[in-house]
């Protein structure tokens, strides 16, 4: 059986992945406006990189091979 | 925004970039990829209403934290932080901590000796089959009027946030529930629940860490909310000497008697929707350990849900109001707290993350209150009253069936609501009456052999009748309030406090005055329910790392450093 943390990797992957694409897509081509405060510290860039790397562990580590 | 949903956009709090909807939509994707995954392992009784009683002790904590996470209890408590300061937080640690582990420590046993399906379960084994229908028809009407509030209430937040139509987000919301549940059972709603309580911390964390560097740390949104509001705002403890010297109104006797003795006693006890989650468990050592981890993370909670409300009083250029006056003006409510820290702190992708989190609060706190309705129904109304020769199979179809059927109740009063109002208040008032008095029942039972089954009955019946006569006495007559709950000055929360303590008392003196007048119950059809009746099986011999008891006195020296801390 699939563990439930495999599907969590999975999520915290994929979100992290979104949210730091979207965040290094903001710092090349950074708004005009930008319309959050404190902008200046791509918080979307680590942040998602943070989920990114988080996920990947546990898919990594939960994933249905090395559970069998 | 995607054409898809643009149809639904009116006006809004935020607004979502393409990947924000991207996020929302991986989200349903991934919890009906869950339920079409679990379908195959819910074809017994065990494995649709129990999840097959093979939960870790890790997944099995954090389901029973998530069942009482969901998106309103963020953004109500996180409101309630702006609007009453640090206290918000006793409910989150004296509210909670002391009786998760009890729980643990003293009723898990009970529950788990017994192999009882349900709390409503419990109460036929130990007072009979009257405390077992009046506890089961009470609970299973209550969740689900309950879950249909609920997913009114989540929709109008959509509406306001988001833009969303109402009709949009009860039927997408409810019809993924049913598929999921229906599919996996429990065990589905478990693992949603799990995903749910990572989302919520993916998605809320960043709002206090960014928060407090905006702020300048800890000490300087201190002087920030003393400046803007009152220094009371950020104290636990020291204004509770009395009713007038602090924001909520309330004595510490309140809060330590009826929300810390009686209020969350009865509802991290008693309540199945979240005791559901423990039964679950794969043995007894995960039984006990679930509830302590959980309270373990629950002391921590109030980082996402507490500190947001106290940013806001210091960050955001408005000021909040009352819902009553947000409505008539156009302003912002202190409900709105959260979404609006959100919406300041959270570019492309954070947004929809933080979004989703309140989704997944919302539908996993929606599934839970599905399923517990379908196992007290299908084991505690449906096979004792009206069909007790049926199959296993023919009771797993019924809860199917029943999960169905729960979820379109739940539609139905959600449209009622929509009509009328006023029948929130009524329906969340109802909820509450139930239980205090409950625990009282359920704890004599457990820990009291003298009490019988009729005593446990009246007990009940007149402890919730006693809960219902006083709201009803402050609600025809408002200046009842300095009887109920000892001071004129007493706000909303307050009232709860003294209202569940009396009933509680109530409760207990109804059951002691009968018990004590009817015939004692043989102890030979007391074994495995009561102390003092039970041995209670050993945990085995594991190193101390891995004792309950050992994290549980872990909790509790960080919860009084806590309270401590932030006297």
């Amino acid at each position: 059986m699939i563990s439930i943390w495999f599907f969590i990797g999975i999520s915290l992957a994929v979100n992290g992945a979104l949210i730091c694409g979207a965040g290094i897509y903001q710092v090349i081509n950074p708004p005009v406006n930008p319309n959050v405060v404190l902008f200046n510290l791509h918080a979307n860039v680590w942040w998602g990189a943070v989920l990114l790397v988080i996920g990947l562990f546990y898919c990594a580590k939960f994933a249905p091979r090395r559970q069998a | 925004m995607m054409p898809a949903l643009a149809m639904y956009v009116a006006t809004q709090l935020v607004h979502l970039s393409a990947v924000d909807v991207v996020i929302i939509a991986f989200y349903f994707g991934l919890v009906l990829a869950i339920g079409f995954y679990l379908r195959g392992r819910a074809n017994t009784g065990e494995d649709f209403f129990m999840a097959g009683r093979e939960m870790t002790a890790w997944v099995a904590g954090l389901s029973f934290l998530s069942a009482n996470l969901g998106a309103l209890e963020l953004m109500g408590w996180a409101g309630s932080a702006y609007q009453y300061g640090i206290l918000a937080t006793h409910w989150y640690w004296i509210g909670a901590i002391p009786a998760m582990l009890f729980l643990a420590l003293v009723m898990m046993p009970f529950y788990y000796i017994s192999k009882t399906h349900s709390v409503p379960g419990y109460l036929k084994l130990r007072f009979g089959e009257p405390s077992r229908a009046l506890s089961a028809v009470s609970f299973a009407f209550m969740t689900v009027l309950m879950s249909g509030v609920n997913m009114f209430a989540m929709a109008k937040v959509m509406q306001i946030v988001l833009g969303w139509d109402i009709n949009f987000s009860i039927w997408v919301s409810s019809l993924t529930v049913a598929i999921y549940v229906t599919l996996g059972g429990l065990r589905s709603a478990i693992f949603n629940e799990v995903l749910q309580f990572f989302l919520i911390w993916a998605g809320a964390l960043l709002i206090p860490i960014l928060g407090l560097y905006e702020a300048g740390g800890w000490t300087n949104l201190k002087l920030q909310i003393a400046a803007r509001s009152s220094e009371q705002y950020v104290h636990l403890w020291s204004g509770l000497g009395s009713f007038t010297s602090n924001p909520m109104g309330i004595h510490w006797t309140g809060i330590v008697f009826g929300l810390g003795s009686v209020i969350s006693m009865g509802y991290w006890t008693t309540d199945f929707l979240v005791v559901q989650r423990i039964l679950a468990a794969k043995d007894i050592r995960s039984a006990e350990m679930a509830p302590i981890i959980g309270a373990g993370f629950k002391m921590l909670v109030p980082i996402i849900v507490i500190l947001p409300g106290l940013l806001g009083l210091a960050v955001l250029p408005m000021k909040l109001v009352p819902e009553s006056i947000a409505a008539a003006t156009g302003a912002h409510s202190y409900n709105d707290v959260l979404p609006l820290m959100l919406a300041r702190y959270c570019g492309p992708g954070l947004l929809g993350l933080g979004i989703t989190a309140l989704i997944a609060g919302f539908m996993s706190g929606m599934a839970g209150n599905v399923s517990a309705f379908t196992t007290v129904w299908t084991y505690d109304i449906y096979r004792p009253l009206i069909n007790s020769k049926g199959t296993d199979h023919h009771y797993v179809n019924m809860g199917r069936w029943t999960t169905v059927i729960g979820v379109l109740i739940s539609v139905g009063t959600a449209y009622l609501v929509m009509q009328f109002a006023s029948i929130m208040d009524y329906v969340q008032a109802l909820f509450s009456f139930f239980i205090a008095p409950l625990f009282g029942t359920v704890i004599l039972g457990m820990l009291w052999k003298r009490a019988t089954g009729a005593g446990g009955f009246w007990g009940l019946l007149c402890g919730t009748l006693s809960s219902i006569g006083m709201w009803a006495w402050v609600k025809l007559d408002p200046t009842a309030l300095r009887y109920v709950a000892l001071s004129p000055h007493a706000k909303a929360l307050a009232q709860d406090m003294y209202q569940a303590l009396w009933s509680f008392i109530v409760c207990v003196i109804v059951t002691v005055v009968v018990s004590m007048a009817t015939k004692p119950v043989p102890a030979s059809e007391l074994t495995g329910l009561v102390y003092g009746e039970t041995k209670i099986p050993s945990i085995g011999d594991v190193p101390l790392y891995q004792k309950p008891l050992f994290w549980a006195s872990v909790v509790v020296v960080v919860f009084f450093v806590l309270n401590i801390i932030f006297w």
